[in-house]
């Protein structure tokens, strides 16, 4: 299963400024809330993290040593 | 697509005005329409217009000679870009990048000034728009000036680094940037810049601690 963007719905306004940021589709609205749709496409850009004006989206890093 | 005057009513610039001066000064805006990528201004060229954000997000940001990038703001639905420009006659401060598929509102500068004269209310509300602004570069100056990031954002690493038999930390940039006390960006660019020395590498959802040894003397260095 392909790690993807976490999203906090509570957070989430449905501005949809993710949705129109997201290169791979990974996002969509559903009942104004967004919802990830997984997908290897999605390059962990951060881009939909950036431009929430809420913080509703996270795209948390594992750090591991090698 | 016509000019939406419920849109200009939210605009704080014209914040205050009444039917017939919104309807005034929707004949002066134009509309101006960007692609993902797009790169709607260039930092240093003659400044033409001010913008508006009707949808979408736009990227305000400075490029070193060296080709390295600093945000200095994300631009929402509401809110506007490139004023500096237009009331101090000089080039354009910084570039301005479309994130995603963008809509704008644009006000060219004689027309502004002229919108000025006819409507002074306007002037107070420019006033509190470009204080909030300076008041948000100041923090960033802050965090760039006061903060040797690198090295915190090191250390960060190192306490939250997990190897193959524990749990492993999950940590936004956001997240560290909190930790570090500086912006997003600023963290983006350390860990960027740890991975051109070696000591890091990015995957698409992890950090790979590849140096342990040189991370740490990151990390203990002022």
């Amino acid at each position: 299963m392909a790690e993807m963007p976490v999203i906090d719905q509570e957070k989430c306004n449905g501005c949809g400024l993710c949705i129109s940021v997201c290169t791979c589709k990974a996002l969509v609205m559903v009942k104004n809330v967004v919802t990830v749709i997984e997908t290897e496409d999605c390059g962990w850009c951060l881009q939909c993290e950036v431009v929430c004006p809420t913080g509703a989206i996270a795209c948390p890093f594992e750090i591991v040593i090698e | 697509m016509a000019i939406e005057i419920e849109f200009l009513k939210s605009i704080p610039y014209f914040s205050g005005l009444g039917p017939a001066e919104l309807e005034s000064v929707r004949h002066l805006i134009f509309e101006k329409t960007a692609e993902r990528g797009e790169v709607i201004l260039f930092e240093d060229d003659p400044a033409e217009a001010l913008y508006f954000v009707v949808s979408g997000a736009v990227k305000i940001f400075k490029t070193s000679v060296e080709g390295k990038e600093q945000i200095l703001s994300i631009v929402r639905p509401g809110e506007s870009f490139n004023d500096v420009p237009i009331f101090d006659d000089g080039p354009n401060p910084a570039s301005a990048q479309a994130m995603g598929p963008v809509i704008l509102y644009g006000v060219r500068r004689g027309e502004l000034k002229a919108t000025l004269k006819d409507h002074p209310p306007v002037a107070l509300n420019i006033i509190k728009v470009l204080a909030e602004r300076v008041r948000q570069l100041v923090s960033l100056v802050e965090d760039l000036s006061f903060r040797h990031v690198i090295s915190r954002v090191a250390k960060i690493l190192l306490e939250h680094a997990g190897d193959s038999t524990g749990p492993r930390s999950r940590l936004t940039q956001q997240e560290m940037a909190a930790m570090a006390g500086t912006a997003r960006e600023v963290v983006a660019r350390s860990l960027k810049s740890l991975e051109e020395e070696g000591t890091i590498r990015l995957e698409r959802h992890r950090i790979v601690v590849t140096d342990k040894a040189a991370l740490q003397r990151v990390a203990a260095s002022s």
